[in-house]
């Protein structure tokens, strides 16, 4: 049967990755090709590469880096930031990316989804959500977290899906960086309404809330993670053994 | 030498990367007389079954793999490209594949149990039906990478694997010199490019 998927997140900036630290027996933590090597080797089963840069330059280099990942490392990849225009997936694409990302640029322009999904197919078209509560409702946030559209979530994610979104990451800001589980209320509403993949963002602090999130919500297909992975907390052949004993089926 | 069929359908970035990875070197090119002269081709692909075949006959390359597949020539359809070895697709419509495989295409919707997700994607299990040429070098249980809505019925003639998604779905297929991965070996590490190896050592 299907594996539950277990997915680093590395932001890129000019063309390092940020954040990286503390991993044994890996000289240069910040190199996005010996750092996608690492965690290929070690039992990622997908990786997730944002492009957090805002300039040409910044962004050439991360086309640059992408190849060379592309290059080497044999595992699914998605990419993510600045993806504004069908000519934005069209760059990414060409530099090895399976999937794309899109978060900002379908709120601007939901055709866009529409467009990339005919042109490249609904598995190419990855919806990234960032969702807070804002009064008592599910709210879609841009610019990373920093702008409240207005925008209720749920009606978001269920008009992107239709237009052709293959899957769902679902970040919710609310639990992001708290380090004390997924956001599972905010999850399960999502997963209730669209039969696509949703991939699980922000919250995860401990390898038990992988545990949690999947026997809670067994429609959930992979758990998402940044912090966590590069410094080390937990480590991805671990939480797959611990995933394994648990009954939650994983590529091991 | 071996052949990337490149007819316009897909991305072959990673695909040219994995080979080069396992040290053989690939050419990509839609020109007949190029393709002509190879010693195993790949048939890729990724995205609707019509537009692909459309594309294949358009430039005269159907005549070209169907003629290299009867001279005993290896051929390896991956994914979509595994689905155009077959005779007929039902993906939005009825279309003609080129028929070098008996059996059919169809839609998951309907045949999977309930609470299954169209596309299968994600990591999945092989399962070995028979003693394949192909899959010598791994083995039933290893994992690879599935993306796809659409899978191969009525082949029990060349099904090599099957992976379990609520019902048992072909994987592999192998008829003569005539291979095929409904996955995609370019993307499922290290056992992915165990298999390619092993079709440029046939």
């Amino acid at each position: 049967m299907i594996t539950k998927r277990i997915i680093p997140c590395l932001d890129v900036r000019n063309g390092r990755v940020v954040k990286g630290t503390n991993f044994e027996g890996l000289q240069d933590i910040s190199s996005p090709v010996e750092l996608a090597k690492y965690y290929s080797e070690n039992g990622a089963d997908e990786l997730v590469f944002y492009d957090i840069t805002a300039s040409s330059e910044g962004r050439q280099l991360f086309s640059d880096v992408l190849k060379d990942v592309a290059s080497n490392i044999f595992i699914p990849l998605t990419v993510g930031g600045g993806i504004n225009s069908v000519e934005d997936f069209d760059r990414v694409l060409k530099c090895g990316a399976d999937k794309v990302s899109v978060n900002s640029g379908a709120i601007r322009n939901p055709d866009l989804i529409t467009q990339a999904a005919r042109k490249y197919g609904d598995q190419c078209v990855v919806l990234s959500a960032d969702v807070k509560r804002v009064d008592g409702q599910f709210r879609v946030f841009a610019k990373g977290g920093r702008e409240d559209t207005g925008i209720e979530a749920i009606s978001w994610i269920i008009s992107c899906v239709k237009r052709g979104a293959g899957e769902v990451v679902l970040n919710s800001i609310d639990t992001d960086g708290v380090k004390k589980g997924f956001d599972l209320e905010m999850l399960e509403a999502v997963t209730n309404v669209v039969d696509v993949p949703v991939i699980a963002s922000g919250g995860a602090g401990c390898a038990e809330d992988f545990v949690t999130l999947f026997h809670t919500l067994p429609k959930v297909d992979a758990g998402l993670a940044a912090s966590i992975f590069h410094f080390g907390q937990v480590r991805i052949p671990e939480l797959k053994q611990l995933l394994y004993k648990e009954n939650i089926s994983v590529r091991l | 030498m071996i052949a990337i069929i490149d007819y316009g359908v897909g991305n072959l970035f990673s695909l040219c990367c994995s080979f080069r990875a396992i040290g053989q070197d690939v050419i990509v090119s839609g020109d007949p007389a190029v393709l002509e002269k190879a010693e195993k081709l790949i048939l890729p692909g990724v995205g609707a079954f019509e537009d692909a075949i459309a594309k294949l006959r358009n430039s005269g390359l159907d005549k070209l793999v169907l003629k290299k597949a009867a001279d005993g020539v290896p051929l390896m359809g991956i994914c979509l490209g595994m689905q155009l070895l077959f005779e007929k697709s039902y993906e939005y419509g009825e279309h003609e594949g080129l028929g070098l495989l008996k059996g059919q295409v169809v839609p998951m919707p309907g045949l999977l149990p309930a609470g299954l997700k169209v596309p299968h994607m994600g990591w999945n299990q092989i399962k070995k039906t028979k003693d394949s040429k192909l899959l010598q070098h791994v083995e039933s249980g290893d994992f690879v990478y599935f993306v796809h809505s659409y899978f191969a019925i009525n082949c029990t003639e060349s099904v090599a694997a099957v992976t379990d998604y609520g019902i048992p779905m072909t994987a592999a297929v192998e008829y003569g010199n005539v291979f095929g991965c409904q996955f995609h070996p370019e993307k499922s590490g290290e056992v992915g490019l165990r298999i390619l190896k092993t079709f440029c050592e046939l």
